[in-house]
């Protein structure tokens, strides 16, 4: 247990260190959104509004017709938008 | 105080050698624990580290896109629309944006197809009929800087490009769909008129004068809709918030399981361990010493439990790119970026996911035990 608990601090040094090492990796990837003005992670490519949920319609998991059913596994994980999302 | 670590010290030594007498009697349940903790941490360390990542990197994004929705849906903008926006008093500048999507029936993946800005240093490095590409369309059609990737333009004509560099592979996280082209190349691609755009990007370099920003927007153009950067920044919060809570839910079923399987274990005490208590009451112990040692005992396996599956679930994540949550995550996405997650772990998410799994355990087994305890040793040993 004790070599555990020494593991389990190492893990919070292995995280300051991995993240401080990955800060240009970010950087780089912040410089590119900035560069290209991008708005989303290229996470789930396989529609436009899981590409893109923050520029998505409203309703765009039904937006192809009123009674379509959600299509992608990713796009039905998206939650429903809050009533004071959209115009400020 | 140094007797009082002593006792404790030899109660622990004591409940250490009475488990390791009886080891079968626990790995089941240790194994179990182990598993809960494991599933419940790697989620917990997955979308922590996506969050944090996506409000990092997100924070540079534009701080008002503006969208044209005609009949609902978002129409392409005629750029006279930045002549109509005029001067408004805080936006430092404002710029049509070119940028769509394009489906690939050869790999059957969606294409995000983009005219990087004037100002961006891709910009100058495209030349006519030349694309710069992101590593997982040069992955998954096999390009290589030279090559020439020809695809179907809306006119029905193929349209050939020539892959002038390939996006640096540690920005796949938000460039693995990515393919930047001329205006020109775009526009005759897509067959776009040289009067439209695909939205509008404003720079406001104050913050507090976004909103107002926008509002003045919406008035001016009703057919619109601004996005603004603190949106685009909540809309990622709330997915991977969602998205954690969605499969703790589903893990809910099994966790309840566990608790009534622990819960039966560490409350219900079998005729051996009434026999035990007995026994350790006659020689001399008091009740608030085996009450101590069996705290140990809870203590121990609850911690070991944690312990054990925190451990698992850091290397999972942060070593194996959490390779079990990795179809979920792809769904139907043939893009799917190659990317680790950068450790950002938030200590309170730890304190609590320890306080849930250590405590409960620990105080379980303490009242049936406190009940056995209290009782004469020559009745229980009976």
């Amino acid at each position: 247990m004790a070599g555990a608990s020494a593991l389990l601090l190492l893990t919070a040094l292995d995280a300051r260190l991995r993240s401080h090492a990955a800060a240009g990796a970010i950087a780089e990837r912040s410089g590119l959104v900035a560069a290209l003005e991008l708005t989303d992670l290229a996470l789930f490519c396989e529609a436009r509004y899981t590409r893109h949920p923050s520029q998505a319609d409203l309703h765009s998991a039904f937006q192809d017709h009123p009674m379509a059913l959600e299509h992608f596994p990713s796009g039905s994980l998206v939650p429903a938008p809050s009533p004071g999302r959209g115009l400020p | 105080m140094s007797g009082f670590i002593q006792r404790q010290r030899y109660l622990i030594d004591y409940t250490l050698a009475a488990l390791a007498r009886r080891p079968g009697k626990q790995v089941g349940l240790l194994l179990v624990y182990t598993l809960i903790v494991f599933l419940l941490a790697s989620v917990m360390l997955f979308t922590q580290s996506l969050r944090r990542e996506a409000a990092l990197v997100l924070a540079s994004s534009p701080e008002i896109i503006l969208q044209r929705l005609v009949a609902g849906r978002h129409d392409l903008m005629p750029a006279d629309y930045l002549d109509r926006i005029g001067r408004i008093r805080g936006v430092s500048a404002m710029r049509g944006r070119l940028w769509g999507y394009f489906y690939d029936p050869t790999t059957r993946a969606n294409y995000t197809l983009m005219v990087p800005p004037q100002s961006s240093p891709q910009q100058g490095a495209l030349a006519p009929g030349e694309i710069q590409i992101g590593a997982g369309i040069a992955r998954t059609r096999g390009l290589e800087v030279g090559d020439v990737l020809s695809l179907r333009s809306a006119r029905g004509e193929p349209y050939g490009f020539r892959i002038s560099a390939i996006l640096p592979q540690e920005t796949e996280l938000v460039s693995s769909d990515l393919m930047l082209l001329s205006e020109r190349d775009f526009r005759g691609f897509f067959a776009i008129p040289d009067d439209r755009v695909t939205d509008i990007v404003l720079t406001v370099p104050n913050p507090r004068e976004v909103r107002k920003v926008a509002e003045k927007l919406s008035l001016a153009l009703p057919d619109t809709r601004p996005i603004l950067r603190e949106e685009i920044l909540r809309t990622y919060d709330a997915v991977f918030g969602w998205r954690q809570g969605l499969v703790f839910v589903l893990l809910g079923g099994s966790v309840l399981a566990f608790v009534i399987f622990a819960w039966d274990r560490a409350s219900g005490l079998s005729g051996e361990e009434r026999r035990e208590i007995g026994i350790l009451k006659s020689v001399g112990w008091e009740t608030g010493d085996v009450l101590r040692m069996k705290f140990w005992e809870g203590a121990i396996l609850s911690l070991t439990a944690f312990l054990l599956g925190y451990l698992l679930a850091y290397a999972h994540v942060f070593y194996l790119s959490a390779g079990l949550f990795e179809p979920v995550l792809k769904g139907w996405s043939v893009l799917y970026p190659d990317f680790r997650p950068v450790p950002f772990v938030d200590g309170l998410q730890v304190a609590t996911l320890f306080f849930f799994t250590v405590f409960p355990y620990t105080v379980a087994t303490i009242v049936p035990i406190w009940r056995a305890a209290i009782t004469d040793p020559d009745a229980v040993m009976r």
